[in-house]
């Protein structure tokens, strides 16, 4: 569904990704992560339509995405790391306008609005002002509304910083079960607990290159544990990035 | 640019506008409140020309002679000042402390030497004016309205009272012993002689049916205040009313500029690029919705001016509501440049208040740009408030055509395409 080829780009003297291939199939999770500064958030902005590669392409459905306006960007959905809302309107017109930016209206907007809250179990507050929302209420929202124009691939940066365990939870039933609709989904975290639930595959990028991309088994089986158990995802990213401060 | 898309930026920015209380409070009411005090303040009342305040002036005779007392007289009955006669320190202290504008001392001897000095016989006496530094126009204009009570005081005395007739008597051996050029001398005696003549024609002197008049002003001046019409009072509400909103929609489109770069830093603007739309049509959704604001704020304004100040559009209907079109899309493109210059809300904020703050004065929305030197006022077409409020001040009481609109909307239309030029080009559309 989604594929990115020797994509690559710099700002200035620094390159942010170096020729980073990879990509996600329909009902997968793939699980991108990296230390801070690796390239991660780049590539997703490139994936995004954000950012334009300087060489590379990202392909939708197998063809080029390309320019501001390809319509081929209905078929992604973003979830940023910020709880990008607007905390003055209530949850319905936050999500009436990012659906017209999709060219949602009328009644096929609202029946949307109102399957992606029931989704996210806010469907009871859907005219309340997202400024009365909890932490995790807004997490939730913030994942509405990147599923709003029913994208046939996520990307969620981060989507579960700072939301208690029980939204955590329900942020991830969400997405199993999107992942069972078919659902291309890519994933970046810091926490690795919530890769090892999710992900079908992982890419570890650092210093923008790809240095590993296989399943949770194949990645744990690299690291070998005394004792001959099984090495945390924790310690195999560890092992892959070093445990030099990047800040 | 699809429309979709569009028209949902517009209507998210008025319904974030309108939920915010404070903001509609500051953008709407506000205006309303200054514009109604400084109307009222420059015209006095509704729809009049009410009379100027009077200038406090106190005068000290030391004199007590039958000119100086003529001199207090027609000072108290002039319509520009109001006479207090206080003792001279009292006087002082009263102007040093603001409560009197200028104290006038009238010396000792002033009538006698003010009346021989009037044929060049003699020294002029000197008049004191203490005065307070910070109303020298009032300054100004009192020297002026003393100068006329002074002179018909000492001519009308010189040529009909008793005080003249006995100067007239001792003023002509002066002239007489005078080191004057004989012919000089030869003509102001027998000016002087034909005076006493004058003087002499009744036994009571000057008939007493006909009072002295003096020298007075020998014209009379005919005020009209050009408005739209001979029979059309001037409304001073009329350019408050366009300065106050024309302010206050300015600050509230610099204030959307802000929200921008406030929307950028959350992370806003992420997903809207994510969006298949590109990067005019949101530009343009803003440029839009602020267009609409401005306008709003505008015409509310001038709407509640005409309902309860009686403003009314004298020249062009058409003209005025083009120029408030064109208004407000400079001020919503200004807001669009205020977020494309500034690099965050707080720097942008500070940059804001005083590129604002500067442009309303400048551009003649509180004080009229008349009382600015020379190169100012020409410096002020560079600013687009001026083309503003000229051009809603020719469209409401001055009563000019549309042919007075054509120039400020031009103006102000190339003011909106420069700003949006430079927004575009120089809008940061990721944070960092």
């Amino acid at each position: 569904m989604l594929t990115i080829t020797h994509l690559h780009k710099t700002f200035g003297p620094t390159v942010a990704v170096d020729d980073v291939s990879f990509g996600v199939e329909k009902g997968q999770l793939v699980g991108l992560l990296g230390p801070n500064g690796a390239g991660k958030t780049t590539t997703v902005s490139m994936i995004a339509g954000l950012l334009t590669p300087d060489h590379g392409d990202v392909l939708i459905g197998g063809a080029r995405l390309s320019g501001d306006t390809d319509p081929k960007k209905r078929k992604i959905g973003i979830v940023p790391q910020d709880l990008a809302l607007y905390d003055e309107l209530s949850a319905r017109r936050n999500l009436k306008f990012f659906g017209a930016l999709y060219g949602l209206s009328g009644d096929a907007l609202e029946a949307a609005i109102a399957s992606t809250l029931q989704l996210v179990g806010l469907a009871d507050r859907i005219d309340d002002l997202v400024k009365a929302y909890s932490g995790g209420m807004k997490r939730r929202l913030n994942l509405a509304a990147g599923l709003l124009h029913d994208p046939d691939i996520l990307l969620l940066d981060e989507p579960t910083v700072g939301v208690d365990p029980q939204s955590r939870n329900a942020i991830f039933e969400n997405l199993e079960l999107l992942k069972s609709r078919g659902k291309a989904l890519l994933y970046t975290t810091h926490y690795m607990e919530e890769v090892e639930r999710l992900a079908d595959r992982i890419v570890v990028v650092d210093h923008g290159k790809v240095i590993a991309d296989d399943t949770l088994d194949g990645l744990q089986s690299r690291v070998a544990v005394v004792g001959g158990g099984k090495a945390t995802l924790e310690s195999v990213f560890l092992t892959l990035t070093g445990r030099s401060l990047r800040d | 640019m699809t429309l979709i898309p569009l028209l949902a930026m517009v209507r998210k920015d008025l319904q974030l506008f309108f939920s915010d209380r404070r903001s509609v409070i500051v953008s709407f009411v506000v205006p309303i409140a200054i514009a109604s005090f400084f109307g009222s303040i420059f015209s006095g009342g509704a729809g009049g020309n009410s009379e100027p305040a009077r200038i406090a002036v106190a005068i000290i005779d030391h004199d007590g002679t039958a000119i100086s007392k003529a001199i207090v007289a027609d000072a108290q009955t002039d319509k520009n000042l109001k006479v207090s006669m206080p003792e001279e320190n009292d006087a002082r202290e009263d102007v040093r402390a603001g409560r009197t504008t200028v104290a006038i001392v009238i010396p000792s001897g002033f009538g006698d030497a003010a009346g021989q000095a009037l044929f060049g016989g003699g020294e002029k006496p000197s008049l004191s004016l203490f005065y307070d530094p910070s109303h020298s126009i009032e300054l100004a204009m009192v020297r002026g309205v003393m100068t006329e009570h002074v002179m018909t005081a000492v001519s009308r005395e010189m040529f009909g009272g008793a005080q003249g007739r006995r100067l007239i008597d001792q003023t002509v051996p002066q002239v007489q012993s005078s080191t004057m050029a004989d012919d000089q001398k030869k003509l102001l005696l027998e000016m002087l002689a034909s005076v006493q003549k004058f003087y002499d024609r009744e036994p009571g002197g000057v008939r007493a049916s006909a009072a002295p008049r003096g020298i007075t002003m020998p014209y009379t001046v005919h005020e009209e205040a050009m408005t739209s019409g001979s029979n059309v009072a001037y409304n001073g509400y009329a350019h408050s009313f366009a300065g106050m909103a024309i302010q206050f929609l300015l600050f509230a489109m610099a204030n959307i500029g802000v929200e921008m770069l406030l929307e950028r830093q959350r992370g806003l603007w992420v997903r809207l690029r994510s969006a298949p739309v590109s990067k005019v049509t949101l530009l343009f959704g803003k440029a839009i919705s602020g267009t609409v604001i401005s306008l709003l704020i505008l015409l509310v304004s001038f709407a509640f001016a005409m309902v309860v100040f009686k403003v009314r559009i004298q020249g062009s209907v058409t003209g005025f509501i083009g120029i408030s079109i064109a208004c407000a899309v400079m001020a919503s493109t200004f807001g669009l440049l205020i977020a494309a210059l500034g690099n965050s809300p707080a720097t942008a904020r500070g940059v804001t208040t005083l590129a604002v703050l500067m442009m309303v004065m400048l551009g003649g929305a509180w004080v009229p740009t008349f009382v600015f030197p020379a190169w100012l006022q020409q410096f002020t077409l560079l600013v687009p408030v001026r083309w503003a409020v000229d051009g809603l001040d020719a469209m409401t009481w001055r009563g000019i055509g549309i042919t007075g609109a054509l120039m400020p909307v031009a103006v102000l239309a190339g003011f909106a395409a420069m700003f949006w030029t430079i927004a575009a080009t120089r809008f940061r559309w990721d944070e960092g």
